[in-house]
């Protein structure tokens, strides 16, 4: 069996053995199962040239042949890194569900909880992995029945309207999707010749008023799961509401899958698409980042606030696409990577506080609805909700300050490497909106410091002073993520190294270079 | 393709007439038991079904023309007789359980049922209107029957009163479309018919097949002529209903693909009357429609009645699509579809039923659902799967089912030439977001049985023959589509004896 396939079909058979092992066995079930899936992923980190620009590792075989739909695996420069930090997250997102049942008051569910935790994980390394169009597809979707179940039942109170939100807006999206993939199929070649395979469809020569129409097919399925503004109003709800390890998964890898989709579908096959739609994406990046920004400004919600700045920091993401730089597009793929670890950091350190107070109110809402969910007294409406929590609870402040100072992009961690790599790329192609980007930097550092203020520094709040510092649970899911952070932002050639010979290779790189050098 | 005389025509006819004579002998066992052996009598059938579907199975394939004409013997014929044979094997099966039937009368309930079936069988067979009219009288009269058979229930009494009156309005007005065929035509051969419909006058052509298509958009349960399907299926006895939703579905598209195929499918008839994007119309407008009313509805029957209707809606894609050049194609779409289809659609009913008895739930209703994942989690996870299914979401059946017939209208629209001149792409993109938005109330169940708590905790318990019943029609709505060689499939279902795989070049 190869190691791509093992990839998918592990964390599956892992539904199977979750189902069939007693409930509290379950949980230590999953973390064999996703640390199996972290080896299984070092294994092809490993076995991965990066001096080569093609699909490695690469498994075929026919599946549907009537249809001319393959089983088509492999892995380059665009989707090893993604693959790696899929494996650190699903193994940190069990450990952080270690209690679930407990902490979302739904004991005695825990085993259909890991078994949708593990289908989702299956699926989420199936997409990166997919190389056949209908595989690919068919990954994408696959996610989002566990993701559906797993906000809408171990959720927070409007589970149920988010989880159904999240689906019909993805859902909707892959309809255009769908219909680009069958006309993409159907320009591949002549009737008998044609192909959903990735790499094949690469080297077609289609004509630009076709590629221009599938570009957008593919756009509005993958703008929706980034999400690119005006499509990004499920994620707040999505974040609100879902449990804690759920919105690791979601900020760190779900919302990847769109960034990863744009760049192997509209970057690397549909590169040719006129100008004019690539200074779209780039204009909705900045209105991404700035938009986002402002957004998180206004939370009093700290999980809110987390789920915007994630839609800001994606921006950096699509700005970098937007390019189709070399270093743009690097720092694209080294920004998914560090907001991952970023994201994934910021919303457990959510969850620490969440689990201790039972809420996450920077400054309690005015809305008597809201606080009486909260089981909030009304005479606090307005009032700051934490606040010198540095003296309470020490350790975790320490941590809460590198996973914001990573995020707000201090040079040193990776959310700078991946923001400065995302600005240069973009510079050379569109230099006033690198400007007004430049300032969502900025803007980042605002909401991030005015946060610490409010919530860490100060005095003391009366009503959290014995909050119990992080226990050795959180620790070891936060620390880990800390470090790469760290690291990554020392030695970004790490992470760099892996895409720098495929993006190079890029058809479309090439001829923006070449574009470029004439000016 | 022969055209056989009366005795020649018998050695290829044999599962019919099989069906036919064993329907007569479940009604002889019937009235010698007196009502009484009931037992026997549904064993009989049982066994009589499933020797047909055998005969049929192990039958050569072929492509001949029986009877002076008037019935063809061909691949689609077998493909529809086989899902039709299914269904009413899967529909007598179930009646044998359900309380809804009183003992004293069950054996008359299983003889309608088959005769029902031959019905059906006549109409995907029918290579002649007139032989195609006495299908649906003999599938609908028979039907009507069924549907009424809860005569003490004024729910039921209403159903067959609604179905026989639309019935006999829309068959009646469909026999003068058919007489205005044959007013131009001066014949009502399907074989024929698109030879001498080039020379008719558009304008005739055309009513002709508007009034035609009652009939046939009254079997099929497509707008405008669906009015009677919920009400029907909602007052039928719960066996009946899943049947009417497949079997009798099944058979108005057989008779659909083979009258435009066969019988209007040339060049020069399609020039005359473009019924390509008539149909397109009404596919789009029969999807949105069934989906639309979807919404809101409180009752799961009901809201399957709908559901029902918006497949139907795009089923008739793959006829669409017939109207290009890629007809094997769309037909294979069509069918793999069906064959989902008849999984998913009689799982979920069935799931209704079994749950509807008053030892369980005693209710249709969404809000009886609730918390059933506690009541009973075999049945909440399989009704799931089937409704998931039905939304077609990867990588259950009802996925791979729409995928083709849209791959066959997006290929049939991007052709040289498109699909009688049209490009289809936004039916394509409608039926998607149809499938996008059916996913809200399909979910409604979904979300009462798994995500909320009912005010019931006690168990529900589960017939083992259900339950056995219910996870064989799990296991395809699942695996289905990862059946790796489709032309299996479609090649024993349609019994095409031509390899469909195309040389393909390898790709780099």
């Amino acid at each position: 069996m190869d190691l791509l396939t093992l990839l998918w079909l592990v964390p599956i058979i892992g539904v199977a053995l979750v189902l069939l092992a007693p409930r509290m066995v379950a949980r230590v079930v999953s973390l064999m199962v996703t640390g199996a899936t972290l080896v299984i992923g070092v294994l092809v980190w490993q076995q991965f040239n990066t001096g080569e620009s093609v699909m490695q590792l690469v498994k075929k075989a026919s599946w549907i042949e009537q249809f001319d739909i393959e089983y088509h695996v492999g892995v380059d420069g665009l989707s090893i890194a993604l693959v790696i930090l899929t494996g650190i997250i699903a193994v940190i997102g069990v450990i952080a569900s270690w209690n679930i049942g407990a902490e979302t008051k739904r004991e005695g569910t825990e085993k259909a909880y890991f078994a949708m935790y593990l289908l989702l994980v299956a699926g989420m390394f199936g997409f990166f992995v997919a190389q056949d169009l209908i595989l690919f597809y068919v990954f994408f979707e696959l996610t989002l029945l566990p993701m559906y179940f797993l906000i809408g039942v171990w959720g927070g109170p409007r589970r149920e309207y988010a989880a159904i939100k999240f689906f019909l807006y993805t859902l909707f999206g892959s309809v255009f999707m769908l219909v680009a993939i069958l006309a993409l199929y159907f320009q591949s070649g002549p009737d008998g010749a044609r192909t959903f395979s990735i790499p094949a469809l690469t080297q077609l020569d289609l004509p630009v008023g076709i590629v221009n129409w599938l570009w957008f097919g593919f756009f509005l399925g993958f703008a929706i799961k980034v999400p690119i503004f005006p499509f990004h109003t499920w994620l707040p709800d999505a974040h609100v509401e879902a449990p804690t390890p759920i919105s690791v998964i979601l900020a760190g890898v779900l919302l990847k899958m769109g960034t990863y989709g744009l760049i192997r579908m509209n970057v690397q096959v549909l590169g040719s698409a006129s100008e004019k739609w690539w200074t779209f994406l780039a204009v909705l990046a900045v209105v991404n980042i700035v938009y986002g920004s402002f957004c998180a400004m206004a939370q009093k919600d700290l999980k809110k606030l987390v789920a915007y700045s994630s839609v800001g920091h994606m921006g950096f993401v699509l700005l970098g696409i937007a390019a189709r730089t070399p270093e743009g597009l690097n720092g694209a793929i080294f920004q998914m990577v560090s907001h991952g670890l970023l994201s994934a950091m910021l919303f457990l350190v959510v969850g620490v506080i969440y689990n201790r107070a039972h809420h996450r109110y920077i400054v309690y809402p005015d809305d008597p609805e809201l606080l009486r969910r909260y089981h909030i007294d009304v005479s606090k409406a307005g009032k700051l909700g934490f606040g010198g929590l540095a003296t309470t609870m020490p350790v975790y402040t320490g941590i809460m300050t590198v996973a914001f100072f990573g995020s707000l992009g201090l040079p040193g961690m990776s959310g700078f490497i991946g923001e400065v790599l995302a600005l240069m790329g973009a510079w050379r192609v569109y230099p006033v909106l690198t400007i007004i980007s430049a300032v969502g930097i900025l803007l980042g550092a605002a909401y991030f410091l005015w946060t610490i203020q409010r919530m860490f520094l100060g005095a003391e709040n009366e009503d959290w002073k014995g909050l119990p510092d992080v226990n050795g649970r959180e620790l070891l899911t936060l620390v880990p993520l800390g470090v790469l952070v760290i690291l990554l932002g020392v030695l970004p050639w790490i992470a760099t190294n892996l895409s720098a010979e495929t993006v190079s290779n890029l058809q479309v790189v090439q001829e923006t270079i070449k574009s470029l050098a004439k000016l | 393709m022969n055209m056989l005389g009366n005795i020649d025509s018998l050695s290829y006819y044999v599962g019919d007439t099989l069906l036919l004579a064993l329907a007569l002998l479940v009604v002889i066992i019937d009235l010698m038991g007196r009502g009484r052996a009931h037992g026997v009598t549904g064993a009989a059938a049982l066994l009589s079904i499933a020797a047909v579907i055998g005969v049929i199975w192990v039958g050569p394939v072929v492509d001949e023309r029986l009877f002076y004409g008037m019935v063809r013997a061909d691949s689609l014929a077998r493909a529809f007789k086989l899902i039709i044979g299914v269904c009413a094997f899967a529909t007598l099966l179930v009646s044998l359980q359900t309380s809804e039937v009183s003992d004293r009368l069950r054996g008359e309930f299983f003889a309608l049922i088959l005769f029902a079936t031959y019905g059906m069988f006549l109409m995907v067979s029918a290579s002649n209107l007139l032989a195609a009219y006495l299908g649906i009288e003999m599938a609908s009269i028979s039907s009507y029957i069924l549907a009424g058979f809860l005569a003490r229930r004024t729910r039921s009494s209403e159903a067959a009163f609604k179905y026989v009156i639309y019935g006999s309005v829309a068959s009646g007005v469909m026999l003068f479309g058919i007489s205005l065929v044959f007013g131009m035509a001066g014949t009502v051969d399907i074989a024929v018919l698109a030879d001498r419909l080039a020379m008719a006058p558009p304008m005739g052509v055309t009513m002709a097949l508007v009034l035609m298509f009652a009939g046939f958009g009254y079997k099929i349960a497509s707008v405008p002529f669906h009015m009677w399907s919920p009400d029907v299926y909602e007052g039928s006895p719960l066996p009946v209903t899943a049947f009417l939703s497949v079997a009798s579905k099944a058979a108005g598209f057989g008779l659909v693909i083979r009258f435009f195929r066969d019988g209007m499918g040339t060049a020069a008839v399609m020039a005359t009357v473009d019924w390509p994007l008539f149909l397109a119309v009404v596919s789009a407008v029969t999807m949105t429609v069934g989906n639309l009313a979807a919404f809101g509805q409180t009752n799961v029957k009901r809201l399957l009645a709908y559901s029902s209707i918006a497949h139907g809606g795009y089923l008739l894609m793959g006829v669409v699509a017939m109207g290009g050049s890629l007809r094997a194609e769309s037909l294979s779409g069509v069918l793999f579809y069906f064959l989902a289809y008849l999984f998913m659609n009689l799982g979920a009913f069935y799931v209704v039923l079994h749950l509807a008895s008053p030892s369980r739930l005693g209710s249709e209703d969404i809000s009886a659902y609730r918390g059933l994942i506690r009541r009973s989690p075999l049945l909440a996870i399989l009704m799931s799967v089937f409704l998931f299914s039905l939304i077609g979401l990867p990588p259950f059946a009802g996925f791979w089912g729409k995928l083709y017939l849209f791959k066959s209208v997006v290929d049939g629209s991007l052709t040289a030439g498109g699909i009688n001149g049209h490009s289809f792409l936004w039916l394509v993109v409608l039926g998607l977001l149809n499938s996008a938005i059916s996913l809200y109330y399909y979910f409604s169940v979904v979300r009462a049985m798994l995500l909320e708590e009912g005010d019931e905790t006690s168990r529900v318990a589960v017939n083992p023959v259900f339950a056995v019943l219910l996870i064989a029609l799990m296991l395809p709505t699942v695996l289905l589509g990862f059946v790796t060689d489709r032309s299996v499939v479609d090649g024993q279902l349609a019994g095409s004896s031509t390899p469909t795989t195309v040389a393909k070049t390898a790709s780099p």
